[in-house]
């Protein structure tokens, strides 16, 4: 009965999607992944038993019971290597031009084993897909909005004016698209800009941006990391914080990186309600490229803070094998989800774990 | 007390019989043949809306109209952690009832801002008006307070804060012994101590047997304001869908009720009550409010509100020796057999005890909420009673100068001794 009533819920959603002139066949399957997606909410866990963190072993409790759901259509493990280039075209002055359809939808995601959190997503999915182009590509990014309230895209690096995504603001059932050239390189973020910001902003609406430089990096097993945070209970303070959304998922699963290799990970500022979040290495260092826009300025630490909308490329080599953990520094982010780990591996295919990166 | 049990249920049942038989003979207005009905036919009369109201509920369910409404709306989810114990060093239990009108599934645990993992000791998904026990293994340290929070699957969070975190008492002879000791100390030993003023007021003039009747209506005053304030205080901690109010309508009212039909067991409805019936309605007044007492001294311990001094223990003999007074002042004119004098200590003094065992191991708002207001309750009619008594047998009345008196120093005594006890 629950379904039924959720299902009847996302068809008045719906509604306004087909509005926008999205295909029947989208509709059905936002649908029926929502029917799935609540049968999964229905039937929660059905055990309590305890399972241990592969991190913290068995030595403590700490952590979350039961695992997030990897069948549910976002898995946390896939967006960390995944990058989304949109659709390529070369113009005939021999520019290319990159094309993705942005639709923002209102779903229920999961933050942490069993429990759900009302978001408003880009794609169905917090964080928004990672939309990665090189230093002066053409980008096209047609956004519809199918949820329930106005929103826009607001991205970061430098456009006109028009294209900033604060005006126009998109009414649901609405389209619009924004256009302009990729610069400068570096990494950068995009998230809605409609008031009230910080519940547009915490709800679900962000992702990350990354533009390379025209002369690429040197080959690595790269990785996307948003810290982001949900308050669950919508009393201004988060109960679960994160790197991709779900707590503690790579303490359940730790990222495998081979010994040795150059791992690079794009990190990204986004958590709300908390003036700062950081990141933290054990047993290696890295060096941070602030705001990834400069190739040869950078610091080794293994510790760094950043503000909302921060980012940075962090880039290290894991020179022992086993666990490397990493976390926020904030114990109490940490503690609350935002902790994982790196499983330094030897002789790792280029392929495995998080795959090596090589620019073309 | 004069009452059996098996006294008890024959009149019951014959006072039911009488009931019918006034019905089956009174004619319903304008129905004159009502008489002739048949015994089975007054079945079918009666069920016939009983029957209708379920069907009505079947459709109801069945095709539900309300779900429109509801759909709108996000499941309104309420959950009551009842108390957390600690049975030993590194595990905290967590006892929770889902109070709220719909499931709630807990989904993860959090202790002083920590996702901590559990044990549960039933489906996470916990049905309304039911109870669940969450077991965690968690350092907890002695004397601090800890934070609970429960969060549910659609986010929301349900907290509890441990004052001071203590171990659990644990169900063996010493922990009975302690509150076997206690309760003697500070309910059984006081009320008999009280009991001997009677030969005291066997002694005095009839104007000063009023006024410490009087008095006793101060003291018995008193206590309905102390222990009805505890029945709030507590049922603040009820879970919403328990009905706390309805709770304690029923416990007061219940035993105003309660006691009066006791009260006029076994005897003449014309004549007045007597002296002794009063002065034990007193003691099972006096017994309830004590069973509340053990309840909240025995759970206080156990939650590590409170700490077991000898101070704790005298004030609580003092202020509890001024209710065997009053349990004795009603009989000053009469001449009991000595037995009665130990069957009204333990009625009222024992109740301290079995209160103190049951809230050091269960203790449970609802429950404790339902006695404090049957105590109060009980206390009620001991004061109707009491006033009644005083008034018919003393032609100047309830109130003279002397009476007043006697009424505002039980309460002023009752102040002062309690006093004692919050320390």
């Amino acid at each position: 009965m629950k379904a039924e009533k959720l299902t009847r819920r996302d068809w008045l959603k719906l509604g306004a999607a087909g509005a926008a002139g999205l295909s029947g066949a989208t509709i059905l399957d936002l649908a029926s992944r929502g029917g799935a997606r609540n049968a999964l909410a229905a039937h929660g866990l059905t055990s309590g038993a305890i399972k241990h963190g592969a991190v913290l072993g068995h030595q403590q409790d700490m952590g979350v019971v039961g695992t997030t759901a990897t069948q549910d259509d976002f898995d946390p493990g896939t967006f960390l290597t995944h990058f989304d280039y949109g659709e390529v075209q070369i113009r005939s002055d021999g520019r290319t031009v990159r094309h993705w359809d942005v639709v923002a939808v209102d779903r229920d995601i999961q933050i942490a084993p069993g429990v759900w959190f009302p978001a408003w997503t880009y794609n169905g999915q917090v964080p928004g897909p990672t939309f990665r182009c090189t230093e002066g590509d053409i980008l096209r990014v047609e956004f519809t909005n199918a949820g329930s309230h106005p929103h826009t895209i607001h991205f970061h690096g430098t456009h006109p004016t028009e294209m900033d995504g604060v005006e126009p603001i998109v009414q649901p059932g609405e389209k619009f698209t924004y256009e302009f050239e990729a610069k400068p390189f570096g990494l950068h973020l995009y998230h809605c800009h409609t008031m009230p910001l910080k519940r547009h902003i915490h709800k679900g609406l962000y992702g990350t941006f990354i533009v390379d430089p025209p002369e690429g990096r040197e080959p690595a097993r790269e990785m996307v990391m948003v810290m982001n945070a949900f308050d669950s209970n919508l009393d201004t303070e988060n109960e679960v914080y994160a790197v991709n959304t779900a707590a503690f998922y790579h303490n359940e699963h730790p990222i495998r990186v081979g010994v040795n290799d150059l791992c690079r990970v794009y990190l990204v500022n986004v958590t709300e309600f908390d003036p700062v979040n950081s990141f933290h290495l054990h047993a290696g260092m890295f060096r941070v490229y602030k705001t990834g826009t400069q190739m040869d300025r950078y610091e080794l630490t293994d510790t760094i803070m950043m503000c909302q909308g921060e980012r940075h490329i962090l880039e290290f080599n894991l020179e022992n094998p086993g666990s490397h953990m990493f976390h926020a520094h904030q114990s109490e982010f940490a503690e609350l989800g935002w902790l994982g780990a790196f499983e330094a591996v030897e002789n790792l295919a280029a392929d495995e774990g998080a795959p090596m990166h090589s620019y073309v | 007390m004069k009452v059996h049990p098996c006294t008890l249920m024959s009149d019951h049942n014959t006072e039911k019989d009488t009931v019918q038989q006034t019905m089956a003979q009174s004619p319903i207005s304008g129905h004159p043949q009502a008489k002739r009905t048949s015994r089975t036919n007054r079945w079918i009369l009666g069920l016939f809306p009983v029957a209708l109201l379920a069907g009505i509920s079947v459709l109801f369910l069945r095709n539900d109209p309300t779900a429109q409404f509801r759909a709108a709306f996000p499941p309104v989810e309420e959950l009551t952690i009842e108390r957390v114990s600690f049975p030993e060093a590194g595990i905290m239990r967590v006892h929770v009832v889902n109070g709220g009108p719909e499931s709630v599934t807990i989904a993860q645990v959090l202790v002083d801002d920590a996702y901590w993992q559990f044990k549960i000791d039933r489906d996470p998904t916990v049905p309304r008006l039911n109870s669940a026990t969450l077991e965690l293994n968690y350092p907890w340290v002695e004397g601090e307070p800890h934070l609970i929070s429960l969060i549910t699957s659609t986010g929301l969070t349900f907290e509890y804060e441990v004052a001071v975190a203590t171990e659990s008492p644990r169900l063996n002879a010493q922990y009975l012994t302690i509150f076997g000791l206690l309760g003697l100390y500070a309910g059984v030993v006081p009320v008999l101590l009280g009991l001997l003023w009677y030969p005291f007021l066997r002694r005095i003039d009839r104007k000063w047997v009023h006024f410490y009747l009087s008095l006793t209506l101060g003291l018995l005053a008193f206590l309905l304001f102390d222990t009805f304030e505890h029945t709030l205080e507590t049922s603040a901690m009820v879970a919403e869908g328990f009905e706390a109010v309805g709770l304690i309508a029923l416990g007061i009212l219940g035993a105003v009720v309660g006691l009066r039909a006791i009260g006029q067991l076994g005897r003449d409805k014309s004549a007045p009550t007597s002296g002794l019936t009063i002065a034990y309605m007193i003691a099972i007044g006096i017994g309830l409010h004590n069973l509340g007492e053990g309840l909240a001294i025995g759970a206080a311990y156990a939650l590590g509100e409170i700490a077991l001094g000898s101070f704790l223990v005298i004030g609580f003999a003092l202020h509890n020796t001024t209710e065997g007074l009053a349990i004795v002042a009603p009989i000053a004119d009469k001449r009991p057999a000595l037995w009665n004098f130990i069957a009204m200590g333990m009625i009222a003094g024992l109740p301290t005890i079995l209160g103190a065992w049951a809230g050091g191991f269960s203790y449970s708002p609802i429950t404790a909420t339902f006695f404090l207001a049957l105590g109060a309750g009980a206390i009620l009619q001991v004061i109707i009673e009491v006033s009644k008594l005083v008034q018919r047998s003393w032609p100047k009345g309830l109130f003279t100068p002397l009476n007043a008196m006697g009424l505002i120093i039980g309460m002023v005594i009752m102040y002062v001794t309690a006093l004692m006890v919050t320390a």
